[in-house]
């Protein structure tokens, strides 16, 4: 039994002239625990909608999505924020840290929301894991007072602090360059082992989807499994090596991404 | 437990970040819990200070008056003070006076003048909560004294020459017999242009022959006044009235207790007083919620972060309203304290042209009051953007 598991979900919406938008089109896609899974695509694909989907954030307007075997069809608004809360953290492009509050408050404020021993101790798991990532001396600091990588840090840090099962990554590279990035997807991609959760990362960028073990390309709502290979040089583009021609991809589609082979 | 303590939290975090704002939204709220709960309290003071004043002239709540008038129009009058004081000792009252007037001369600087005297026990000082200015009133060793003393009024002193009583000053009095009385306290002109009148212990005056009656009726049986307790009112009255009617053949006794002060300003003063201040919250409340709309508004991104860390629609719905409560709380306990400070600073009862004896405490009613109406508005406030914020769609507000 997989962890999270879509079967042809699709997400629509109907627009001002009544005319209904396909999001997402028959999408199937199985994580395991631990597993380590990328989805690229353009942007305007559906890609943030399927991190929401299996975030719970949002709901499939057709088809199944069973997270650890149970259906989430019939859960209620609150069931679903409690178990958003306890089995997912995200990690955003563009951070969404709290303004305001120290990386310390940031980093223990999903820790406001669980109950027992993780509530009490916030302050002080949220010191560990800010540990972890490196941070450890900036606990006090505002995060605007931290470089891009390191408020990527620090939202990764909130992601885990409440040690999900899922870590669901829209874009973590895309504001960072591509340095910074890969030093931020490294310890990510570790983090995340350590943990033992899963990660699914959301990105255009070739290189950051290599690491993962599973690769899907997602056009046009459509997702489709494909493989990459991890670049030769550093800082290379990873390159397609294959693509497997289901629900109507064309390699032609998977050329034309971006760092596609020409 | 950990909902609430979170709720909390959060909202305290929240008004710690943006204090400014929180100040600002929250003068209004404050200023006005200050005027509600200062004026509720206030109003307790001048009603206390009425009640003060009410009781100078009648004695205090729960005094029965005694009268005993001789029907064929002149009787004894010292044998109805005699049986007013078995009266009092058969029921040991512990506050009680008998009271009458009459008329000496008195020897002035300016020569010889026919002056007003009332002749009291003294009791009566506590009966009326008598305030001297200077000196004293009566205690109960004074009737002992051989010459007698007296407690004048500030007239009485301006015609003797004195300006206070550091030199001990005297006035011989033409009773039956003359005597020397030494002034021993001053109390204030009841109003402006009061002629000199003095106060004398009852005994004494027996004594000494003061009480000449006016009207050449021969001594009048004063009045008698006992300020017992609340319980003992009414049985206490039937039991004196039927007494001294026993006691004194020929006598007309009736005896009846003091009405308590008039309480107007526990009513009608008081609704519009309030209404005023209520107004004002009003106002602070509904900048409160204007400022919460546009702050709500510029965290919804935050909001929905909260939602992806699993705070349900309850919980950010009770958290925003919260907020704002948590925030006119503090708004309001700031506004009480004030109104505390003020209240003590100020000399209020001076304001209402009396000093008050038993100043009253802070009421605690009004701190309550205050709190209560700065937690109502704070919900009021925070009910609107809490509705608001819970409508907003997770995905649009962490991309906004």
């Amino acid at each position: 039994m997989s962890l999270l598991e879509l079967t042809d979900v699709t997400r629509s919406v109907r627009l001002a002239d009544d005319r209904v938008l396909h999001i997402l089109r028959g999408v199937t896609l199985s994580v395991d625990a631990g597993e380590h899974v990328a989805v690229v695509g353009r942007s305007g694909t559906g890609k943030s909608t399927l991190l929401n989907l299996l975030g719970l954030l949002d709901s499939p307007t057709e088809g199944e999505y069973l997270l650890d075997g149970t259906s989430t069809r019939r859960l209620s608004g609150r069931r679903r924020a409690r178990l958003r809360g306890a089995s997912f953290g995200f990690v955003f492009q563009q951070f969404n840290l709290l303004t305001g509050r120290t990386v310390l408050e940031n980093v223990a404020a999903p820790l406001l929301y669980a109950r027992g021993r993780q509530f009490w101790s916030r302050n002080r798991l949220a010191a560990e894991m800010l540990e972890r990532v490196g941070l450890g001396d900036r606990l006090e600091d505002m995060p605007d007072k931290l470089s891009g990588g390191e408020q990527q840090r620090v939202a990764i840090a909130r992601a885990l602090v409440r040690r999900p099962r899922v870590i669901l990554a829209d874009e973590p590279t895309g504001a960072l360059d591509v340095d910074t990035g890969g030093a931020v997807m490294t310890l990510l991609d570790d983090i995340a082992r350590e943990s033992g959760a899963a990660l699914v990362t959301i990105t255009h960028d070739l290189a950051v989807a290599a690491r993962s073990s599973r690769h899907y390309r997602l056009a046009d709502g459509v997702l489709v499994p494909v493989t990459l290979v991890a670049p030769d040089r550093p800082g290379s583009l990873a390159e397609w090596v294959g693509d497997v021609p289901t629900l109507g991809a064309t390699a032609e589609a998977a050329r034309a991404l971006p760092g596609g082979a020409a | 437990m950990t909902g609430i303590a979170g709720a909390l939290v959060e909202a305290w975090d929240e008004l710690r970040v943006h204090k400014l704002r929180v100040l600002l939204s929250l003068i209004g709220v404050a200023a006005a819990v200050t005027a509600i709960t200062g004026v509720t309290a206030a109003v307790d003071m001048l009603g206390q200070a009425m009640r003060e004043q009410t009781e100078r002239w009648n004695g205090r709540d729960t005094t029965i008056s005694v009268t005993a008038w001789p029907v064929t129009g002149s009787g004894d009058g010292a044998a109805a003070s005699a049986a007013m004081l078995d009266v009092v000792d058969r029921y040991a009252v512990t506050y009680a006076s008998r009271t009458t007037w009459g008329q000496v001369a008195a020897e002035l600087p300016g020569g010889a003048q026919v002056l007003n005297g009332q002749m009291v026990d003294p009791a009566y000082g506590i009966i009326h909560r008598i305030a001297p200015l200077q000196g004293r009133y009566f205690a109960p060793g004074d009737a002992e004294r051989l010459a007698p003393t007296l407690v004048v009024n500030e007239a009485f002193l301006a015609a003797l020459g004195a300006e206070d009583l550091s030199g001990r000053p005297t006035v011989v009095l033409q009773g039956q017999q003359p005597v020397t009385a030494e002034v021993i306290g001053v109390v204030p002109d009841q109003y402006s242009g009061e002629q000199p009148a003095y106060t004398v212990l009852i005994d004494q005056a027996d004594r000494w022959g003061l009480a000449v009656d006016p009207w050449g009726q021969g001594t009048q049986p004063p009045t008698l006044e006992l300020w017992v307790p609340p319980a003992d009112v009414d049985a206490l009255r039937e039991r004196v009235t039927a007494d001294l009617t026993a006691a004194l053949p020929g006598f007309q006794v009736d005896a009846y207790t003091s009405e308590g002060s008039p309480a107007v300003l526990d009513a009608a003063s008081r609704w519009v007083v309030l209404a005023v201040s209520g107004f004002a919250l009003l106002l602070g409340g509904l900048g409160l919620l204007n400022i919460a709309l546009v702050t709500v508004r510029q965290r919804i991104r935050e909001i929905g972060i909260r939602r992806s860390f699993g705070a349900t629609s309850g919980r950010v719905f009770f958290g925003v309203l919260l907020e704002s409560v948590v925030a006119t709380l503090v708004a309001g306990a700031v506004g009480v304290a004030l109104a505390v400070v003020a209240l003590d600073l100020l000399p209020v009862d001076r304001m209402f042209g009396t000093v008050l004896q038993d100043r009253p405490a802070f009421p605690l009613s009004a701190a309550l009051t205050g709190l209560a109406c700065a937690a109502g508005v704070g919900a009021l406030a925070g009910l609107l953007p809490a509705v608001w914020a819970v409508r907003v769609k997770v995905i649009d507000a962490i991309r906004y």
